[in-house]
């Protein structure tokens, strides 16, 4: 499991720019499906074939990043936040472009408080001397992610992209897992969720599925003076029953707490107060599909330092194929 | 119709947005005595079809949503103390000292306190209490607490409704309740009026944390006219009076680029033709209200806004006039009545 | 003069009438068939010679404007309708309600206002409408409530190729639009005119999903801030410098490959065009790009620089620019079908 997390984890796919990660993705569960396709968006989409109930299960692609909006004379870059990219926790960091390029993120110094910065007070420095030489290695645009290779210590994994490669990596080997069943199941890894949930809603409204599962990350309240939140890193796959952008189906909710109980694995109950997950456009779409999430608990989302517990990782992957085959 | 007792029933319902099922088929059961038929969508939105005379098969959407505000347990300490989680726009500031039950395995009484004032900096005191410090006081021990209450559980808040002087009538989720009470208003005039367009009434889920079940409402019956009831700020002292109604003065009807123009100033016409008082609320923009997003399901859908005057919104003490139910009751059979086969209406 | 007229016509968003009378006579003239529907947008069908693909433009009519909320005595409170920034009201001239009635924006004279006010912006709840009423009941009849308000401003050419208007966003783009039903093309081509568009892209997600195109491109105007105060990199757009095309903003992440084609076509051609560099705000796009099973767009724009004031600016030659990129982009996808398969996914 850490290899293919480090695998998915490892690749640049910033919202708008899912087309590496989905060829990985691609490449790892194409002898497994039935039917593979690639929406308008952007959205892939595996089917396996049955005649039961049609189940859509749902994990982005996408992670957060930046954009390149402006190259000024001496080559520094200036740019914009694609999703919800923090100032602060990217001061400091790296940024690697698609060809390869890495560039320095840092703020112009003349800031007398911290608290009036702002992204257009910041730059990146790729160590170009010209805008000409800088425009040689990257063009307004292009994107970048946040570097932040994977590591694994004990039962612990650090990395960029933890949200949501570990939810692509969870669906990637429940396809593997699958066990015997009538159900037709949509694997939709999806693009742009970052960036306000926009491609679970067109998949969504492709497949119109009975029920839509989805599987992302969620924060946790177990770090010093966090803010109060029951979930916990290692405690198991959390179960949503809400978040800004939606309130849970009672059939679905059912179904996961059942399932976990049934192979007898820890679970959690998450209440997310921030923040919104694909199951919130998902919901809403062409008059209405249930919808639920399996969400794993990560410290410090959307920093290059996202943390997971890998037991929590490997149990979703237990409890969404048992529900899917289940339901 | 006894509408006292109705609005007593309904407004002290549990019906916290994304729980609804139980008043769901408490409301469906209301709706079978004058609906050709009822039934309930996967969402719990109850929907309750009188077939009009006309041939054409239009319909008329008539929507009040059942949900109400409330909290969700997000916690249990290891006193029993219960911290909780909001569900739609509920004021911290108002929660202190309130009553309220825990829907756990058996239903549970509980008080919410926080840090008493005499613990508390001169800076504190001044600054609005914040939910994460509000807890739940069920006066049981932890274990007990814990055996009956998980996480995810529904808190309402206890409530004795109070009829006050000149016709008007207090209680919790009046916001809008007080809407479906029209609704049944409507049904029980219109069995004395004839209609053209068969008329689907949809008590909605879900309208409190983002107009969900009338999004889903209206995708499904895809309706050649909706009508949103919900209700509007009451006027009270210190609030700009363009942007508050009075309460008495009958329902306020909407005008602005969310409502339909010919069907307002139709509606506007039976009111006054009907001699039925009535308001003009002005919305320059997003109501707010199921209408914003009834009107851009599928290809567009002519929507109208009728709203109740209420005061202190989002309150336990909601207070309103009945008259202004029955005449939102009464305005809206009329002006469904008076539709009909002009096609041509449906143009903005 | 195309852009004359239809700038000093009034069409706050919800009160499009005059915009879609003008609007419809003319594209009556070239589109096989207008649908109008029950929000007001005017979707202009042009038959191609092949119906296997269906290109969508879509311009929006509505512009900013204001609303009657209530009344002091004969003159007139009001709220906004879309994003006005408030220090620019006082003193502007308006037109109130379909009868044009004129009015001016009214606050207290800086003799009257206190020290503390002079310091401070005056606020939208301070001001009122003035027609000249005296009463209320003369007020309320002539401008009676929800009455639609728009801002007065006549055209006027000035500087060099400069044109001042109001509402050039987008009107400019209803006049590139009115341009391009004048050809046809191969595929089957839907021009949409839409409504409420300032007040959260309302209706092009209806139009949108009406008319389902295979690939949607908005034209708009466009915020220019390469003016004094902005620092470079915080220019969205630079006024002359010719059709500013979206790489991303806050509802749409246009499809990569429509938007490089699109650039390089300008390159091409030699048709002045830029990126636009912020990626704040929003437009039409990022409905029509989501309905249904998702639609590919872009959107290409012209620099205006005071956008949502009634003294816009923009450059007729970005104008030109950006019809004839438009034209060209949309000859290139007709004389080559596989095009518009390639850009979806």
């Amino acid at each position: 499991m850490f290899d293919l997390l480090k695998k998915l984890t490892g690749i640049v796919g910033v919202s708008g720019n899912e087309e590496e990660i989905r060829e990985a993705i691609i490449e790892e569960i194409k002898d497994c499906v039935d039917e593979i396709k690639v929406d308008t968006l952007g959205n892939l989409i595996a089917v396996k074939k049955g005649k039961g109930k049609k189940i859509m299960v749902a994990a982005h692609m996408d992670e957060i990043g930046i954009m390149v909006t402006y190259i000024d004379d001496k080559g520094f870059l200036r740019f914009s936040a694609i999703g919800g990219v923090s100032r602060y926790d990217s001061i400091g960091q790296r940024v690697k472009f698609k060809n390869g390029v890495v560039g320095a993120v840092y703020y112009e110094e003349k800031l007398d408080d911290m608290k009036n910065l702002q992204l257009s007070k910041m730059y990146i420095d790729i160590g170009a001397k010209s805008k000409e030489e800088a425009k040689k290695m990257v063009n307004i645009g292009d994107v970048a992610c946040f570097v932040g290779d994977a590591v694994q210590q004990g039962d612990i994994v650090i990395s960029k992209a933890l949200d949501d490669r570990s939810g692509c990596a969870v669906v990637v080997k429940a396809i593997k897992d699958l066990k015997e069943t009538d159900n037709e199941i949509y694997f939709v890894f999806t693009v742009q969720e970052e960036v306000g949930l926009r491609g679970a809603r067109t998949a969504a409204f492709g497949i119109k599925p009975d029920i839509a599962i989805a599987v992302d990350v969620t924060m946790t309240g177990d770090t010093p003076e966090s803010h109060p939140m029951e979930v916990r890193c290692g405690g198991g796959p959390a179960i949503k029953i809400k978040d800004r952008s939606v309130l849970c189906h009672p059939e679905v909710r059912r179904l996961l707490e059942e399932s976990a109980k049934r192979i007898k694995i820890p679970y959690q109950l998450e209440i997310l107060e921030a923040g919104g997950s694909d199951p919130g456009s998902i919901h809403l779409t062409a008059g209405g599909i249930p919808s639920g999430a399996i969400s794993i608990p990560v410290r410090y989302v959307h920093s290059p330092v996202e943390t997971a517990n890998m037991s929590d990782i490997n149990n979703a992957v237990r409890l969404l194929v048992e529900a899917i085959c289940r339901y | 119709m006894d509408y006292i007792n109705i609005l007593k029933d309904l407004s002290t319902y549990p019906g916290v947005s994304g729980r609804e099922d139980k008043l769901s088929g408490y409301i469906a059961k209301m709706f079978e005595k004058y609906c050709d038929s009822v039934e309930i969508d996967e969402f719990y939105n109850v929907i309750g079809i009188k077939k009009g005379k006309g041939k054409q098969g239009r319909r008329i959407m008539v929507t009040a949503h059942i949900d109400e505000i409330g909290l969700m347990v997000k916690s249990i300490d290891e006193k029993g103390f219960v911290t909780v989680s909001n569900i739609g726009g509920v004021d911290s500031k108002v929660l202190l000292a309130q009553e309220v039950i825990i829907h756990g395995k058996k239903e549970i009484y509980g008080i919410i306190g926080a840090k008493p004032p005499h613990l508390l900096t001169p800076e504190e005191i001044k600054k609005a209490v914040k939910m994460e410090d509000l807890t739940i006081d069920t006066g049981l021990p932890a274990e007990e607490v814990r055996k009956n209450v998980s996480i995810g559980d529904i808190v309402t808040f206890k409530v004795e409704p109070f009829v006050l002087q000149n016709n008007r009538f207090s209680s919790k989720s009046l916001d809008n309740r007080a809407g479906v009470v029209a609704l049944l208003d409507i049904m029980e005039n219109l069995t004395l009026l004839n209609h053209n367009d068969d008329i689907w009434f949809v008590a909605t889920v879900q309208e409190e944390v983002g107009l969900r079940g009338a999004n889903i409402a209206a995708y499904n019956i895809n309706p050649d006219l909706a009508i949103v009831i919900d209700v509007c700020h009451g006027q009270i002292p210190g609030t700009p009076k363009e942007s508050v109604f009075p309460l008495g003065k009958g329902p306020a009807v909407a005008v602005g680029p969310n409502l339909h123009r010919r069907y307002t100033k139709k509606m506007i016409k039976v009111a006054k033709e009907e001699n039925i008082p009535y308001q003009i609320d002005v919305e320059p923009g997003d109501t707010g209200t199921e209408a914003w997003a009834v009107q851009v399901s599928r290809e567009g859908i002519p929507t109208l806004l009728v709203s109740i005057p209420l005061k202190y919104m989002h309150t336990v003490i909601e207070t309103l006039n009945v008259d202004d139910i029955k005449n939102t009751g009464r305005l809206i059979a009329r002006f469904i009545s008076t539709t009909g086969n002009e096609m041509e209406e449906g143009l903005c | 003069m195309l852009i004359k007229e239809l700038t000093e016509l009034n069409g706050v968003s919800g009160n499009e009438d005059e915009v879609r009378k003008f609007i419809k006579a003319e594209a009556e003239k070239y589109a096989d068939s207008i649908t109008e529907d029950s929000m007001g947008n005017l979707i202009c069908y042009k038959k191609g010679m092949s119906s296997k693909y269906r290109v969508m433009l879509s311009a929006h009519m509505d512009e900013v404007g204001f609303m009657v909320t209530g009344y002091e005595d004969g003159l007139l409170k009001f709220a906004s309708i879309g994003g006005i920034d408030e220090r620019i009201l006082p003193g502007k001239r308006v037109l109130v309600g379909d009868k044009r009635i004129p009015g001016v924006i009214g606050s207290k004279p800086i003799h009257l206002q206190e020290k503390i006010e002079r310091g401070n912006n005056i606020k939208q709840k301070n001001m009122y409408i003035d027609i000249g009423a005296e009463k209320k009941e003369e007020a309320e009849k002539l401008a009676p409530l929800g009455e639609y308000i728009a801002f007065h401003s006549p055209y006027t050419e000035f500087g060099d190729g400069c044109i001042k208007a109001k509402a050039l966003d987008d009107r400019i783009g209803c006049a590139i639009l009115l341009e391009i039903l004048k050809e046809t093309y191969r595929f089957d081509l839907y021009v949409c005119f839409t409504v409420q568009e300032e007040i959260g892209l309302r209706g092009a997600g209806i139009a949108a999903f009406r008319v389902n195109p295979d690939i949607a491109i908005v034209v708009e105007g466009t915020t220019c801030s390469d003016v004094p105060g902005a620092r470079e990199h915080e220019y969205s757009t630079v006024m002359g410098q010719g059709a500013a095309l979206t790489v991303m903003d806050r509802t749409s992440y246009p499809n990569k490959r429509l938007v490089e084609f699109m650039y390089k076509t300008a390159i091409d051609k030699n048709i002045p065009v830029q990126y636009k560099q912020t990626t704040t705000g929003g437009n039409d796009a990022g409905k029509i790009q989501l309905t249904r099973e998702g639609v590919v767009v872009a959107s290409v724009s012209v620099p205006c620089r005071y956008i949502h004031s009634p003294v816009s600016v923009m450059n007729r030659r970005d104008y030109e620019s950006c019809l004839k990129l438009v034209k060209a982009v949309l000859d290139e996808m007709g004389s080559n079908e596989n095009l518009i398969e390639s850009f979806k996914a």
